[in-house]
């Protein structure tokens, strides 16, 4: 049900990850080996919960690119308050990033609705609010010495496997965290009233006012989405570091945008799927991962990924052009 | 026959914008299982009549009944309640959902809490596509029909939500004659099973085919509700506007001129094949065919943007080959594209900007600056000479009527003093009134400048009216050739169905 294009771009996007992976294995055999899947997925988890995030917000038709600054501020604040208050409890610290997530994401829905400014104006500049009030009050400096529980956390893992050099590896707590977050998106925006709204105001704004939608809840509702995701996945980031940065998070945007779009979102709202997202954060993933197994140099790295966004919009454009023809010839 | 009860009463409706009065103590009603034309001219109130009727404005004065009960205040949500619908031009659908979830979208507002149930939704899209006899697969996302087939999805959208009357408001302005045909064959369906319709449309002959009634409103009032039977198209087009409209042939007989524009064998495979004509200076050739007939194609291979597979194209007597568009303006030809508001005009720009820009080349000095006072004058000789309405050189297009922002268009093309003018279904949408307008300034560009004109049309009187001669296209090929003289009205349109 989420329409022949998104469903024909997974499929796609599973044969390209394929191709990649043999391509990957043929260069460097050490790619294929479980150890090695197990740890990208690992180290992608936080990018692969915004990017869900954001999948949402675009299919809506907004577009959000504040929330590295939110996740940024919001695992800061929890740094300070464990750290300074040796909070034992992981549980505890999981709570504290989220509200503050919803509560700046609910700010950006709040000035989307009421000021009509185009959301990629609006985010931005909350972007630089954020990120600039947190650099402000903290002058940059880092925490880490997070308290024992946290860090036993990191290492958690729901499948444990030895190497043949006898260490542990397996597949990691926010591996899981992530899947299970793509899976309640899907369920949300398949079966959910909400979720369904948010594909008819990306599809035709216009009708969904007609309709009677309260456009107004249905950005809260995305906007608070992203937010929340960016919350959590600024406590993954923390765990997976054991360190917080102000400066380490702002910057991924394109990535992520690129992960979706690469996944079937569209820029223009309306359509996208989180199991295309996923395949979109994998393909990404690989990527970076097949560069550093060759040892390519940081450079590299971002002229490849600039290539990949350009080539992913292409596709899509071309893709959106060739459906246009179809129809008129109806 | 029993009497029939209103399903909606307006009665003795005032309705001011401002200082104007949109509507002046209009009455209104709309019995059960009725189709109710509504015509009149932009600008004489039959979308706010729509709009007090849907609550989505509230009239000054006057009272609203549906089903015999009076409605104090009606909002959109009370009229979609009780049943009454409006399915826009537009038609508001969401173009990335399926058939199904558009006929119950509306059930998402109610349904906030609930699972959404995929099977019991398609399941019951079958049915209400079944009340119609229309196969659709309820699965099929919406964007990917046909504009006939959405039309019927917001057709079976406004059923699922037990409408009582639905208004379609210019439904057929974009379809095929048969596409026509289908739709009205499923408004007698749906009105042999009780449901009231208001038609609204400025194809008068549509309008007298499928009405039981018909309302005509000019400047604000109502002229008089009609049984079909005692109305003719001469007698409604007179009732709308107020004056005897001829249909008899504005031409005189061209005398002998020379070609300016050949043809021959012009073939693009899946479009058109073997068409084949010539042009004259100062003629208007009328090219006349439904939508799809291949009509608009040839015009914009001859516009050098799409290139023929094989045939020839001459002007004055010698072979040209059109890599572009630029290459076609170059050698004289202006195109007037058939949907002006999307691919003309910038809105919101002064007319005078929207009429000199394709002139821009010689508006500027020496040192590449536009000098903005050249383009004043420009702009103001054009506003005199079309008989423009707009209140000033500066104002926006957007504050002028339909038919002078079509003017607006024309003129630009006429100031590249072309040889050729494509004027591709010149008077779709717009009214009455202003389609004779249009008419005259066609006639005045061929008669007075020596212009050739190619006119592309879908009503038969209006090439009737001003071509010297009419080509009928039909699935890709020309096949008849007419003129004016030769033909009635009827004929004309027998042959084009075929």
């Amino acid at each position: 049900m989420l329409g022949r294009v998104a469903r024909s771009t997974e499929v796609y996007l599973v044969g390209v990850l394929l191709v990649l992976s043999v391509v990957l294995f043929l260069l460097n055999p050490k790619f294929a080996t479980l150890e090695n899947i197990f740890d990208v997925l690992r180290n992608n988890s936080f990018l692969g919960i915004v990017a869900l995030g954001e999948l949402v917000v675009l299919i809506s038709g907004g577009i959000d690119v504040s929330f590295t600054a939110i996740a940024t501020v919001a695992q800061y604040v929890m740094g300070v308050l464990i750290t300074r208050y040796a909070v034992e409890s992981v549980f505890l610290a999981f709570l504290i990033p989220i509200p503050i997530g919803i509560a700046l994401g609910a700010f950006n829905a709040f000035l989307v609705n009421r000021t009509r400014v185009h959301p990629v104006i609006i985010t931005i500049s909350n972007l630089n609010v954020f990120y600039g009030l947190l650099m402000v009050i903290s002058k940059g400096k880092w925490i880490y010495g997070f308290p024992a529980p946290f860090r036993d956390f990191a290492r958690l893992k729901v499948l444990t496997l030895v190497s043949e050099k006898g260490v542990d590896y397996g597949l990691s707590i926010f591996t899981v965290v992530w899947f299970l977050i793509a899976v309640v998106t899907w369920l949300i925006l398949q079966y959910l009233p909400i979720g369904r709204k948010v594909y008819a105001l990306g599809g035709n704004s216009e009708a969904a006012r007609r309709a009677g939608f309260d456009i107004f809840r249905i950005q809260l509702f995305v906007y608070c989405y992203i937010g929340f995701l960016s919350g959590l996945a600024g406590f993954v980031h923390a765990e997976l570091n054991q360190m917080i940065q102000p400066n380490a998070i702002v910057g991924r945007e394109l990535d992520v945008l690129a992960a979706a779009i690469l996944g079937g979102a569209s820029v223009f709202g309306g359509a996208g799927s989180p199991l295309g997202v996923v395949l979109g954060v994998l393909f990404i993933a690989f990527v970076k991962n097949g560069l550093i197994l060759m040892k390519a140099s940081a450079y590299w790295h971002q002229v490849i990924m600039g290539f990949i966004i350009v080539l992913a919009a292409t596709l899509s454009a071309y893709q959106q052009n060739l459906e246009r023809k179809r129809r008129k010839g109806v | 026959m029993p009497e029939k009860l209103p399903v909606i009463r307006l009665a003795h409706i005032t309705k001011r914008y401002g200082g104007v009065v949109a509507l002046r103590d209009v009455e209104f009603s709309v019995l059960l299982g009725e189709v109710h034309g509504l015509v009149g001219e932009n600008g004489s109130g039959k979308s706010t009549l729509v709009k007090i009727a849907t609550g989505v404005v509230q009239p000054e004065e006057g009272e609203i009944f549906i089903e015999g009960q009076k409605i104090s205040r009606l909002t959109p949500y009370l009229a979609f309640k009780r049943g009454i619908h409006v399915v826009h031009q537009d038609l508001s659908l969401f173009p990335n959902l399926s058939v199904a979830e558009n006929i119950f979208a509306h059930e998402y507002i109610e349904r906030n809490r609930s699972f959404v149930v995929w099977q019991d939704m398609e399941r019951r899209a079958l049915e209400v596509l079944g009340r119609l006899g229309v196969e659709l697969d309820p699965r099929e996302i919406v964007g990917r029909l046909s504009f006939a087939d959405q039309q019927l999805v917001a057709i079976c959208r406004a059923i699922a939500s037990s409408a009582k009357l639905i208004i379609l408001d210019e439904p057929t302005s974009s379809l095929t004659f048969r596409e026509v045909q289908r739709l009205f064959g499923f408004i007698r369906e749906l009105k042999a099973q009780g449901i009231a319709f208001v038609f609204i449309s400025h194809r008068l002959d549509e309008v007298l085919e499928i009405s039981d009634v018909v309302t005509v409103l000019r400047d604000g009032v109502n002229i008089g509700t009609f049984p079909k039977g005692e109305l003719t198209k001469a007698r409604l087009s007179f009732l709308m506007t107020g004056r005897e409209i001829t249909t008899e042939s504005l031409v005189a007989d061209l005398p002998e001129a020379r070609e300016i524009l050949r043809v021959e064998r012009l073939t693009r495979r899946g479009e058109y094949a073997d068409v084949s004509f010539t042009l004259h200076q100062g003629e208007i050739l009328g090219l006349i065919g439904p939508r799809g007939s291949g009509r608009t194609e040839v015009a914009l291979t001859i516009f050098g943007l799409r290139p023929p597979d094989s045939g020839k194209i001459f002007l004055e007597g010698k072979e040209v080959v059109f890599r572009s568009n630029r290459d076609a303006i170059r050698h004289g030809i202006g195109y007037v594209p058939e949907n002006r508001l999307l691919q003309g005009l910038v809105l919101d720009q002064p007319v005078a900007d929207n009429i000199t820009v394709t002139i821009l080349g010689e508006l500027v000095s020496r040192f590449g600056f536009l000098h903005p006072s050249r383009k004043i004058a420009v702009a103001e000789r054009a506003i005199r000479d079309f008989g423009i309405k707009a209140p000033a050189a500066d104002a926006p297009v957007r504050s002028l009527s339909g038919g002078n922002q079509q003017k607006v268009v024309l003129s630009r093309w006429i100031l590249t003093a072309p040889k050729i003018l494509i004027l591709d279904t010149p008077t779709h949408g717009v009214d009455v009134a202003a389609k004779e307008s249009i008419y005259e300034m066609a006639l005045g560009l061929a008669r007075e400048r020596g212009i050739s004109i190619l006119f592309i049309s879908d009503e038969e009187h209006e090439v009737l009216k001003v071509c010297h001669r009419i080509l009928v296209m039909r699935e890709g090929r020309i096949v008849r050739e007419y003129r004016p003289s030769e033909v009635t009205e009827e004929a004309l349109r027998q042959e084009i169905v075929g």
